[in-house]
């Protein structure tokens, strides 16, 4: 007995004295002395090269503690939930789906930052100046060149034409009940064709075999026939970015984004009502709007700067142009009408 | 005469539930009580919501049903048969347990070739997949220390092996059955993952709906009434497990492995056979995921693992797969022995508790964690634990705190059949002999339920790493686990992302053996001291 208690007792020092334990970590590098910490809560995908964070923080002397909380949508809902006692100063990913709820509630202070008229006034959401546009994240159907050029059948160009029998089965979308770009895509189809149109456009959609997923993952990296995994459907919903990931060092993609079935979606970052520090807090949305940081949005996230003038990497230029005309809906109109056309869509394609 | 202590019992209970009221029954009722603030009666009054109560317990009551078929071979080939292989089998029935859901659904979404909409089919035989290794433990546990000599007798009584098991070792197994029935239903009626990749949208049960109406649609009071139909179910679910276990464990004649296992004979080789199928249906899909791993687009390649001991493609992840593995066995290594501590301290109260009733239902409560959503957990935490002193929200600590609340329950479901099964004679003779309470536990409880308390640190340990849904919710991103980690990959596109993502899971694998395999090692010491 003695024994095996001694060799259970030296395995168990053995892996605390090893650092297998997170108590005393405190996890976060400790903070230069003197200086100030803002806390930015972020959307999951929100990835910085550090670099560019470290020198930010050596000019400014801010300590940037970034604290992801899940999709645009999670972030919202978190954010309304604990804004009595908020959890972080800024907040960075609120989308233009769901900005309005962010703005009725009450989460943001006013804030105007030194590059807001440089580009991210076009994406302007509230007059008080709430929530600044920091990059623009476009939701598009891509199709698979390669496979369109092989089986010689002309690539569709517009939503319409994914109803048209040439089609039929080659189509794969995130539902828009789980997926936050399936729900652009909705949104997509109801700036398209209006109410109650939609409608009827998803039953041609269906008829003609559109395939649902649950999430983005599914139908981009196992559905489609451009992806890693050799899927069977050369056509998906995903983001005007995406063939970018895809090229390779030559800039040439085997996919690219139909332009003209895009969807504007904007993300922003903002104050948060109740900053500890909203000097600093500001100063770190100047940051996320600075050449710096934008320069770095379109490796780093795929997506687009919001400033103007923020050079795309070289392969984005012909691979994954920034949309010319995407179709958008008002944020109020989203915001008023989300919940009820994502119920009708379940009713009339879920049966 | 019942051995019991004064007053331990109090402070072990008060530590027991004091962690539980904190970091789960307080935040759960304050998402929820925000909830019922609205219009929840609005939910109840749906035909839908009816509908999704019942395909919620549908398909948890076939997949437990499914895991318990496919468990029971594994469990005979753990417990029984001395065949060689065996710690590497333990190790092999485990891994699917880790695996994220994510990665298990797209294997299984590939395998039946789904077409537009999801198949009920696939989610219960994913679900078995990965809860086949809790049934295999949990009664392989017991059986291993099942006197075998009551068999013999019966078997030189002139019964048939089948008659034999039916009548002699089946109600002898019953406890651990219930216990692994009851926690493989709890974690089926809230498996998310599973549902949504394979559901495809179509099929949707409380907690997908729950998450759905919390996270995107900021629905509150529908989710806090959908909250509380599943918390109904689950109770429910517990006291019927719980009435199926009364007066089932019993004292029997525990005896050391070494004593119990015998090289199979005849018919059983037929069982054993059987237990090779599920191994080769566990196996499967990871040696899928491990033969992706290395597939590139021009041919077999390493640029996976090679990338993913930096940070990824274009800084996918702020930290190397090599770190988040670390930060992966940290969380777990802390959360182990939190629920070590916690799970050990409530089996020694639970044992000791005169009332069957108070023991019953402080059973039950302690189950509650595993049958609640993550998503109600973590966005109770959003709401209450800034009161604190500190502002825990963005601890490091939650991590394992939330993955001890899993874990917990399952290191009693494996321990307390074991300490139940002690005969308490044993216990008086000691008391008889003048040994103290504290002495008599540490003499005759603890050498017996060494071993068990191992499996379920080991088992524990593999649970937390393994653990997604409250860990996504809670940690933070300079930290990221293993699991987390692969699902940031995949939610990427490019290729070499995608490959990173099924290199990262075959490190998990890799840890997850290694973890198993240690303890075996710890286990085969330990059997030297139960032989008394």
């Amino acid at each position: 007995m003695n024994r095996f208690l001694r060799w259970a007792a030296l395995v168990a020092a053995a892996a605390l004295a090893t650092g297998c334990s997170l108590i005393g970590t405190g996890g976060e590098p400790p903070a230069p002395s003197g200086a100030r910490t803002v806390t930015l809560v972020a959307h999951d995908s929100f990835a910085v090269d550090p670099r560019v964070l470290a020198d930010f923080e050596k000019r400014s002397g801010i300590h940037v503690q970034v604290r992801t909380s899940g999709d645009a949508g999670e972030l919202t809902n978190k954010l309304v939930l604990s804004k009595a006692a908020p959890i972080g100063d800024v907040a960075y990913g609120v989308d233009s789906t769901f900005a309005s709820r962010a703005l009725r509630e009450g989460v943001f202070q006013p804030y105007r930052p030194v590059w807001a008229d440089q580009g991210p006034q076009r994406f302007a959401q509230d007059p008080q100046h709430r929530l600044t546009a920091v990059d623009v994240a476009d939701v598009c159907v891509n199709v698979d060149s390669k496979w369109f050029a092989a089986h010689r059948l002309p690539e569709p160009r517009s939503l319409r034409d994914l109803t048209d029998p040439r089609y039929r089965n080659l189509m794969s979308v995130p539902d828009p009940s789980t997926s936050s770009p399936g729900l652009a895509f909705l949104l997509d189809t109801v700036a398209a064709f209006g109410e109650p149109g939609w409608q009827d456009y998803w039953r041609a959609l269906q008829a003609n075999g559109v395939k649902l997923s649950g999430g983005w993952e599914e139908a981009y990296n196992q559905d489609f026939t451009g992806a890693a995994e050799h899927g069977t459907r050369p056509i998906v919903l995903s983001y005007a970015s995406s063939p970018a990931a895809q090229a390779g060092p030559d800039g040439r993609s085997s996919s690219r984004a139909l332009l003209d079935t895009c969807y504007r979606q904007v993300e922003y970052a903002g104050v948060l009502a109740g900053a500890k520090d909203p000097v600093a807090a500001g100063q770190v949305v100047d940051f996320l709007l600075s050449r710096e940081f934008q320069q770095q949005v379109a490796d780093q996230m795929y997506v687009y700067p919001a400033v103007t003038g923020v050079p795309l990497p070289p392969a984005w230029a012909t691979a994954a142009p920034l949309p010319p005309k995407p179709a958008e809906l008002p944020a109020a109109e989203v915001e008023r009408n989300r919940d009820r056309w994502v119920q009708q869509w379940r009713t009339l394609v879920r049966g | 005469m019942r051995v019991r202590e004064r007053l331990p019992v109090p402070v072990a209970t008060a530590v027991v539930l004091g962690f539980l009221g904190l970091f789960f029954a307080w935040p759960v009722a304050a998402i929820v009580g925000t909830g019922l603030r609205g219009d929840v009666g609005a939910v109840l009054a749906e035909a839908e919501t009816w509908r999704l109560v019942a395909f919620t317990l549908g398909q948890a009551a076939a997949s437990t049903l499914v895991a318990l078929i496919a468990g029971m071979p594994l469990a005979y080939v753990l417990a029984r048969a001395a065949i060689p292989g065996r710690a590497v089998l333990r190790a092999v029935v485990t891994v699917p347990f880790v695996l994220p859901t994510v990665v298990v659904g797209m294997a299984f979404r590939a395998l039946f070739g789904l077409e537009s909409s999801g198949g009920v089919l696939p989610i219960v035989l994913a679900n078995a997949f990965f809860n086949v290794a809790v049934v295999a433990r949990t009664v392989g546990g017991l059986w291993t220390h099942l006197d075998r000599r009551v068999e013999d007798a019966a078997r030189s009584l002139g019964a048939s092996r089948l008659r034999a098991f039916t009548s002699v070792t089946l109600p002898a197994l019953l406890p651990a059955l219930g216990s692994a029935a009851a926690v493989v239903f709890l974690f089926c009626s809230t498996s998310f993952g599973v549902v949504l990749v394979l559901g495809g949208g179509q099929y949707r049960t409380l907690e997908t709906e729950i998450y759905l109406r919390t996270v995107q649609l900021l629905d509150l009071p529908g989710a806090a009434a959908l909250s509380l139909l599943q918390f109904a179910a689950v109770v429910g679910a517990l006291l019927v497990a719980s009435a199926a276990r009364r007066r089932r464990e019993t004292a029997l004649r525990l005896r050391a492995a070494v004593d119990t296992a015998r090289v199979p004979q005849g018919g059983e080789w037929a069982v054993v056979a059987a237990a090779g199928i599920v191994v080769c249906g566990l196996l499967a899909p990871i040696v899928g995921l491990l033969l992706r791993s290395v597939s590139t687009v021009d041919g077999w390649g390493f640029a996976g693992y090679r990338a993913l001991l930096g940070a990824g493609e274009r800084g996918t992840l702020e930290v190397s797969g090599l770190d988040a593995a670390l930060n992966s066995v940290r969380a777990a290594a802390d959360a182990t022995w939190m629920a070590l501590l916690l799970g050990l301290l409530a089996s020694f109260v639970l044992v000791g508790a005169r009332r069957r009733v108070v023991a019953e239902s402080v059973d039950l409560v302690l189950m509650l964690p595993l049958g609640v959503s993550a998503v109600t957990v973590g966005f109770g935490y959003l709401i209450t634990l800034n009161l604190l002193p500190g502002d825990l929200r963005t601890s490091p600590l939650l991590v394992p705190f939330a993955q001890a609340l899993v874990v917990t329950p399952l290191v009693i479901r494996m321990v307390l059949p074991v300490l139940r099964a002690v005969d308490d004679r044993l216990r008086q003779a000691a008391a008889t002999l003048g040994a103290s309470p504290w002495r008599v536990r540490r003499e005759v409880d603890v050498p017996l339920a060494a071993r068990a308390v191992l499996g379920a640190a080991g088992f524990g340990f593999v649970v937390a790493l393994g653990e997604f849904g409250a860990t996504s919710f809670l940690v933070r991103p300079d930290a990221p686990t293993l699991p987390v980690a692969i699902a940031r990959l995949l939610s990427r596109p490019g290729a070499l992302n995608t490959q990173m993502a099924y290199a990262a899971c075959a490190l998990l694998v890799l840890v997850t053996v290694l973890a198993v395999l240690l303890v075996e090692r710890l286990r085969v010491r330990s059997d030297a001291v139960e032989e008394f």
